[in-house]
């Protein structure tokens, strides 16, 4: 590709139970590269936000629906990162 | 509705279930026990990403009542639960109970795989852990300084 683009979008990164113990925050707005995949905005998140305790692989919604870590994000997206289940 | 932050009331879910062709009636609950991983639990506190849990349940108990002749009530409690609280409930009704008690498993175990909810247990010695199954020992303490940011 000749042109890299250089748009920006905005993402929802929420946190649940332990993780957002981990961060310290439960809600954090990422602004990322136009394109960028669900997996890349977490390898993100822990380089930006001292998020580094977070695990290699972490369970992932976007907008309230399992996504796999190759989906990629638009502007506006809530990207859930979701500690293992424990309902029930 | 499938999450409440109020004390679940099994007697509500039964009469969401019965019908007069509905012979049988199987009620799962799941309450809140006094110990985990060899500690004594003595409070627990659900949390849960609300808005995905409630599509969840509710994908839960259309594949269910697609899958066998039933009816399906259930409801997950959230927030600070006492030992012996009933945490989870599902009703299943059926014309006869073998689909019923099929079917009131699937439920429970697919809300076990698929809802996203967290399970913060406190013990009797004042430590405070995640329930985690995929952990050894099923548990990640927590950190004491991180009381603020516990979601």
């Amino acid at each position: 590709m000749l042109l890299q683009s250089t748009m920006s979008i905005t993402v929802q990164a929420l946190l649940f139970a332990r993780y957002a113990e981990l961060v310290g925050a439960d809600r954090l707005t990422l602004s990322l590269p136009d394109g960028v995949r669900a997996g890349d905005a977490v390898s993100h998140l822990r380089r930006q936000h001292q998020a580094d305790g977070l695990p290699p692989r972490v369970l992932l919604a976007v907008n309230g629906r399992q996504a796999a870590p190759e989906r990629v994000l638009e502007d506006g997206d809530e990207l859930a990162i979701l500690p293992p289940l424990a309902g029930g | 509705m499938y999450l409440t932050h109020q004390p679940i009331n099994l007697a509500v879910l039964i009469a969401q279930v019965s019908r007069a062709d509905h012979g049988a009636i199987a009620t799962f609950t799941g309450a809140v026990r006094d110990s985990h991983a060899g500690r004594k639990v003595s409070a627990l506190s659900y949390s849960s990403y609300e808005s995905m849990a409630e599509h969840e349940c509710a994908g839960i108990v259309r594949e269910t009542e697609a899958k066998w002749p039933v009816r399906v009530a259930l409801m997950h409690r959230l927030g600070d639960l006492a030992i012996g609280d009933v945490a989870v409930a599902v009703s299943v009704a059926s014309a006869h109970r073998d689909d019923a008690f099929v079917a009131c498993r699937w439920v429970i175990d697919q809300v076990k795989a698929r809802v996203p909810i967290w399970k913060r247990e406190t013990y009797a010695d004042g430590t405070v852990a995640w329930v985690d199954p995929t952990a050894p020992g099923g548990i990640v303490m927590s950190r004491p300084d991180a009381e603020a940011s516990r979601g």
